[in-house]
């Protein structure tokens, strides 16, 4: 037995391996080179990439309203129990729609594609249901879906918003990334009262942000609420690029 | 450690070689791996190198390397929805050009399938509103019953289904509008005019108060609701006397409605939303649900 074939110290450079496992620091250095191989790999391309994420027509920054609707969203935990992202697979698509593409989700911080669907997944959700029937369901989601057992978000019909700090959060929205224009910035608050107010003067807010940005009194209060903000953002999932108009691009 | 000679200790108990390691006198024995072991770690290396050729893997300078196989999820999901849109696909184009009103009898078979898928798409995209077994709710009119709002017929429902009610992105949506009479009537009035509904429908009634506003009925409700509150479908304005009520017939609630109005919104489903064939097959399965009309009744 002794004088086995497979006797690593009498193979060449294959049976030199002790070397490395007997001497850690060797060890180490030569773990750091394969790991920093493999990151180049990764990541170096990165650097001189101009974008990952394929040009999509329609992709804008979310509006003001839109935006705090999206902070709601987040404060109120919709992503635990809804996804936004629809995978790439027939009956996802046959469900909700066409696949969710990344630039769909590139001008969210943080992205909100959820890993748990205990609801239906809402990358699409806008235009789907009527405004009123968002309101019915926020309330009361069993009224309309007996069968929910999604909680009651009554209160965002009576907590009212002003938009104090709208400006704020769109601006550090464009510090990390989001390409909001200074006239954006500054209109910020206006657009975010103009957009719930179908009788207001919105005609810079579609200036701005093009004829996606929908202008109506979402909640159908008279008062601006975290529930119109909240269907505002809701309404617009999954609406703004035209798939009527858009060809994928097949090697992704 | 190994020997100054190079040769390693052997271990006398099994005449295997040792490491050379020693713990307490205890020493490692240095046998090969199983030959089995290191020919199927072998293999999944050959098998590592050979996948990163057939599928994409390597990174280049723009993109990654395509595969020899051409794989791509997109191109999966593309040709798995094709190959079930290919396999319906003739069934669906007849049902887009099939006169849904004689479907039943001159094809069984094709209005079976009309309603089986309609009855998918229905619980997909229809029952969140109108219930999962079509009851509807307050507010969401319940599709088992023959009382029809916009019309029963297929032609009717079809419409309503491909460009929804009161919408604002289908030009083609039903519309009307009823007004708040809040606005310019005074309470006594509406007060009146609950109890002149509540007489329509035989439900128990005021009968003075009733009587007092006949004349305001007239001219402010007739011309949508009908002289005699039989409704008007041009104008999906309900019938209000029969005993089916979308928003609810206690007082309190026809307050309300005359109060304030309503504008229920039904969304458009047409293209691209759902397909002709989709629009069709659900128009389908809601008109066999129990209150299907063969054709519009004069109103």
């Amino acid at each position: 037995m002794s004088d086995t074939p497979n006797n690593p110290s009498t193979k060449g450079i294959l049976g030199k391996h002790g070397i490395i496992e007997r001497s850690a620091t060797l060890l180490m250095v030569l773990s750091l080179l394969v790991v920093t191989i493999g990151g180049v790999v990764e990541i170096a391309p990165l650097f001189y990439l101009e974008n990952t994420i394929e040009d999509v027509e329609g992709m804008r920054p979310y509006t003001p309203l839109e935006l705090t609707g999206r902070d709601v969203y987040v404060r109120e935990g919709c992503y635990v129990c809804h996804s936004q992202m629809i995978r790439p697979m027939r009956d996802e698509v046959d469900r909700y729609g066409h696949y969710s593409l990344a630039a769909e989700s590139m001008y969210d911080h943080p992205h909100q594609w959820g890993s748990k669907r205990t609801g239906p997944d809402v990358a699409r959700v806008g235009g789907r249901y009527s405004d009123g029937w968002h309101v019915d369901h926020l309330m009361d989601p069993q009224s309309v879906v007996p069968e929910s057992i999604m909680p009651k978000y009554a209160f965002l019909a009576s907590t009212r918003i002003d938009g104090a700090h709208v400006e704020d959060l769109v601006r550090t929205h464009r510090l990390v990334g989001v390409p909001y224009s200074d006239e954006m910035v500054e209109n910020a608050r206006l657009d975010f009262r103009a957009q719930a107010d179908p009788d207001s003067d919105f005609d810079g807010l579609l200036e701005r942000y093009g004829d996606t940005a929908l202008v109506r009194n979402f909640d159908g209060q008279p008062e601006l609420t975290e529930m119109d903000a909240l269907i505002a953002y809701l309404q617009m999932l999954g609406t703004l690029v035209d798939f009527t108009t858009f060809t994928p691009d097949a090697s992704r | 450690m190994s020997d100054p000679n190079g040769k390693k200790p052997v271990d006398d108990v099994t005449g295997t070689e040792t490491t050379g390691h020693e713990w307490d006198g205890i020493e490692e024995l240095n046998n090969p791996l199983p030959r089995w072991w290191l020919w199927c770690f072998y293999l999944t290396i050959i098998w590592g190198v050979g996948y990163t050729i057939a599928y994409p893997a390597w990174p280049m300078i723009n993109g990654a390397t395509e595969g020899l196989l051409g794989f791509s999820t997109r191109g999966e999901v593309t040709r798995d929805i094709n190959a079930f849109r290919e396999a319906s696909a003739a069934r669906d184009a007849q049902l887009v050009d099939a006169d849904l009103t004689t479907l039943a009898s001159t094809n069984p078979d094709l209005h079976r399938y009309a309603v089986s898928s309609g009855a998918a798409v229905f619980r997909n995209n229809c029952s969140q509103c109108h219930g999962s077994g079509a009851a509807g709710g307050k507010g969401y009119p319940n599709l088992l019953d023959d009382d029809w709002l916009w019309g029963g017929s297929h032609e009717a429902i079809a419409f309503t289904v491909r460009h929804g009610i009161r919408n604002e992105t289908d030009d083609d949506a039903r519309y009307s509008q009823m007004p708040a009479y809040g606005e310019f009537m005074e309470e006594t009035e509406i007060a009146g005019l609950v109890e002149y509904v509540r007489s329509l429908s035989g439900m128990e009634y005021d009968a003075a108060m009733a009587e007092a506003v006949s004349e305001t009925f007239a001219d402010n409700c007739a011309a949508c609701h009908g002289d005699a509150g039989m409704g008007d479908r041009e104008q999906g304005a309900p019938n209000l006397t029969d005993a089916i009520w979308l928003y609810g017939g206690d007082r309190e609630t026809l307050t309300e409605t005359i109060t304030y109005s309503r504008f229920g919104v039904m969304p458009p489903w047409g293209p691209p939303r759902l397909s002709e064939a989709q629009v069709q097959a659900v128009a389908t399965y809601v008109h066999q649900l129990g209150g299907g009309e063969t054709e519009a009744p004069a109103n």
